[in-house]
C-alpha cells in the first residue's frame, strides 16, 4: 500500500517543477502547497505572489483565499491587482502560474467558466478571475487537474484561458509573446506538451497507476510512448509537506487511518 | 467638510438610484462594503448594474435579493466558502441576470482607463479565448445607458506592423463606487491597510463614491502620515462610520473573515426559501450596524478580531 495520498504526490510533483528563483503566481489549494514545499526543499529563493497584490508573504498560516489577510503579512510589497497582474508579463521575470480548471483540451487550453452551450449553460463556475491573464502573460503555466474523461475533453465548452491554442506555432501567431502551459499535474500523473506539435503527452505516471488507465481517463488520444514511472515521494519530502507546510492538513485533507498509524510509528 | 459624514441609510438614499452602474470594492472574502450592501437591499434598489473584478459576498447578497439586472465580472465566488457564488450561479443559470465575462486584468485596466480618462485600453490578455469571442449581454442591451456599445474589440496592433493582435477594452466610469476602508479623515481622506485590490481605481473612475470605514479620525491625524493615504477627500461624496463594516468578510488589521457566518451562509444560500430566511434574519431587521453586530454576538466578534501584529486572527478555526 502507498504511504502517501494523491494530493500529497500532486503537490510534490508540481513542486519539483519549480526552479530556484522562480516568481510563482499562486492560487490557493494545491498550488500553495506546491510553491511552499518547493521553497522549503530545493528552491529557497522562489517567491510567491498573489493576483490580489501580496508579494512574497511569510505564509505563517496557510491562506484559504487569494484575498485572505494572511497574504498581506510579512510581504515585500502590499499592492493591488494592477501591480500584481502587470508583474505576470514582466519580461525579466520567470513567472510561473499555477492554475486549475473544470476542463482542459489536448493543447492545455482551459475552461473555468461554464458547461453547456454559451446560449444554454447547464453549469456555471466562477469564471476567469486572473487565470486568463496568467495563461496569456506568464512565462509558464503549471496546471492542476482531477484526471477524468469529462474534464480532459476533445473540445472545451467555453475557452477561458489560452494554452497552446491549436498547437504548433498558433500561440505566437495569435499575438502572444511568451508563455504556454509547461505541465499538467493530475491525481494520476504528470503530462507535458510536445515541443513541436504542442500536444499533450504522458510524461510520468504515479506508482499506483499505469499509462493505460490514464489514457482511459483522457477524452482525447494521448501519446504514452514517453511515459515513465514517477518517483514516489521520499520520506524527507513527505515530512516537510506534512510537518512544516500543512500541519493542520487544511489543504491536504485527512490522512487515511492506516497511513496515519504508520507515519506515527516512523515519526 | 464634515457634511459628508452620514448614516448608511442617508448615503444610499442620496447617492444610489435604481438602474445605477455600481462598482463594488474588496475581493471575494475581504473588505466587501457589507454595511452599504445591506442598506441597498433594505431600500430595495432595483435593476443595478454591477461592475466588479473578483467578487464575493456583497455581490451574492445583492444578486440574491433581486437588486441586480446585469453584471460585468471576472470571477463570482466566495473562496472556499462558495467556490462559485450560489446566488450568482443560480441567477445566471436561470437567466435572471445578464452576465458579461472578462478577466481580472481586463476589469482592472478598464477601471484604470476610466480613472485616467482614457478612451480605451489595450492588452494581449485573452487573445483567442471565448472571453474575446463571445458576448453574454443581449445585443439589444448594447449601447443603451451605461452598457458599452462593444464588449471589446480585437484589432491589429496599430503601432506595430506585423506585431500581432491586441484586445481593446472600453473604460468604466460607474455611477457609484462603494468601498470599505480602515481609516478615513473627517474630511473624507481614505487610508487602506493591506492590499488595495482595485478599490482606488474604482473610486477614481466613479462619478460618486460612498466610503464606509472602521474609524473616522481627525483630518490633522490622517495628514501626519500622508504617504499611507490613497484617496483625496474631494473624491469622496459620503462617509459612513461602520465598525466591522465588512463583516462577514475580512478587514486587515481589524478582523478576519468570519468562518462561522460564512459556513452558515453556505448552508442557506443555495435554496431560495432559506436564502430568503437569511435576508429576513440578517439584513432586513437592522437599521443600524450596532443592532447587526449585537446579532452577530460578542463571542464571534472576539474570535475574528485581528491580532494587531499579524492583521488576522491566528489560530481561528477556518474549517
Amino acid at each position: 500500500m502507498e504511504q502517501y495520498t494523491a494530493s500529497e504526490i500532486m503537490a510534490l510533483s508540481a513542486g519539483r517543477l519549480v526552479h530556484n528563483g522562480d516568481i510563482l503566481f499562486a492560487g490557493t489549494g494545491l498550488s500553495m502547497l506546491a510553491a511552499t514545499v518547493a521553497k522549503r526543499i530545493h528552491a529557497p529563493e522562489a517567491v510567491v505572489f498573489f493576483e490580489t497584490g501580496g508579494i512574497d508573504p511569510s505564509l505563517d498560516e496557510l491562506p484559504l483565499a487569494v484575498a485572505d489577510p494572511r497574504v498581506m503579512v510579512g510581504t515585500a510589497v502590499n499592492s493591488g491587482l494592477a501591480d500584481a497582474l502587470s508583474l505576470l508579463g514582466h519580461p525579466k521575470l520567470r513567472t510561473i502560474a499555477f492554475l486549475g480548471a473544470a476542463q482542459i483540451d489536448r493543447y492545455g487550453n482551459l475552461n473555468s467558466t461554464q458547461l453547456g452551450t454559451y446560449e444554454s449553460p447547464v453549469q456555471r463556475f466562477p469564471g476567469s478571475g486572473g487565470a486568463c491573464d496568467a495563461a496569456s502573460l506568464a512565462y509558464g503555466v503549471i496546471i492542476f487537474m482531477q484526471h477524468q474523461r469529462r474534464r480532459f475533453v476533445d473540445k472545451l465548452d467555453y475557452f477561458t484561458s489560452p494554452g497552446w491554442l491549436s498547437g504548433g506555432q498558433s500561440r505566437w501567431q495569435a499575438g502572444f509573446k511568451r508563455g504556454g502551459p509547461m505541465a499538467v499535474v493530475t491525481n494520476l500523473g504528470v503530462l507535458k506538451f510536445d515541443e513541436k506539435s504542442r500536444e499533450m503527452y504522458l510524461d510520468a505516471y504515479y506508482p499506483f497507476t499505469e499509462p493505460k488507465k490514464i489514457a482511459a481517463e483522457t477524452g482525447f488520444p494521448l501519446d504514452l510512448s514517453r511515459a515513465r514511472p514517477c518517483a514516489a515521494p521520499t520520506d524527507a519530502e513527505l515530512k516537510t509537506l506534512r510537518d512544516d507546510v500543512d500541519p493542520q492538513r487544511l489543504i491536504l485533507g485527512p490522512l487515511p487511518a492506516a497511513m496515519a498509524d504508520d507515519a506515527a510509528a516512523h515519526g | 467638510m464634515t457634511d459628508k459624514i452620514m448614516t448608511a441609510s442617508q448615503a444610499v438614499e442620496r447617492f444610489v438610484e435604481d438602474g445605477d452602474q455600481i462598482a463594488l470594492g474588496g475581493f471575494t472574502v475581504n473588505r466587501n462594503p457589507m454595511v452599504l450592501t445591506r442598506e441597498i437591499i433594505r431600500q430595495r434598489k432595483r435593476e443595478l448594474y454591477l461592475v466588479v473584478h473578483s467578487h464575493g459576498q456583497a455581490m451574492e447578497l445583492l444578486i440574491g435579493a433581486g437588486c441586480v439586472q446585469r453584471v460585468e465580472l471576472a470571477y463570482g465566488g466566495v473562496a472556499r466558502f462558495a467556490p462559485t457564488g450560489y446566488r450568482f450561479k443560480k441567477a445566471f443559470l436561470e437567466k435572471r441576470i445578464e452576465v458579461e465575462d472578462y478577466s481580472n486584468y481586463q476589469m482592472t485596466l478598464r477601471f484604470m482607463a476610466g480613472a485616467m480618462g482614457l478612451p480605451f485600453v489595450a492588452t494581449t490578455s485573452g487573445l483567442s479565448s471565448d472571453i474575446v469571442r463571445l458576448s453574454g449581454f443581449p445585443p439589444e442591451s448594447r449601447g443603451r445607458g451605461k452598457v458599452p456599445a462593444h464588449k471589446l474589440k480585437v484589432i491589429d496592433n496599430p503601432l506595430d506592423d506585423g506585431g500581432g493582435q491586441v484586445v481593446i477594452l472600453p473604460p468604466l466610469n460607474p455611477d457609484v463606487a462603494l468601498i470599505h476602508v480602515q481609516y478615513a479623515g473627517d474630511d473624507g481622506t481614505c487610508r487602506i491597510d493591506g492590499l488595495t485590490f482595485a478599490d482606488i481605481e474604482q473610486a477614481k473612475a466613479a462619478r460618486k463614491v460612498i466610503v464606509s470605514c472602521e474609524e473616522i479620525v481627525p483630518r490633522a491625524f490622517i495628514r501626519r502620515n500622508p504617504d499611507q493615504n490613497c484617496l483625496a477627500p474631494f473624491l469622496v461624496d459620503a462617509l459612513v462610520q461602520a465598525p466591522f463594516g465588512a463583516h462577514p468578510t475580512a478587514c486587515h488589521k481589524f478582523y478576519d473573515y468570519d468562518p462561522m457566518h460564512l459556513n452558515m451562509f453556505k448552508k442557506m444560500a443555495p435554496d431560495d426559501d432559506r436564502f430568503q430566511n437569511y435576508l429576513e434574519e440578517w439584513v432586513y431587521p437592522f437599521d443600524s450596524q450596532e443592532a447587526y453586530l449585537a446579532k452577530v454576538g460578542i463571542r464571534d466578534l472576539l474570535k475574528i478580531r485581528a491580532n494587531p501584529a499579524l492583521g488576522y486572527a491566528p489560530g481561528l478555526d477556518r474549517r
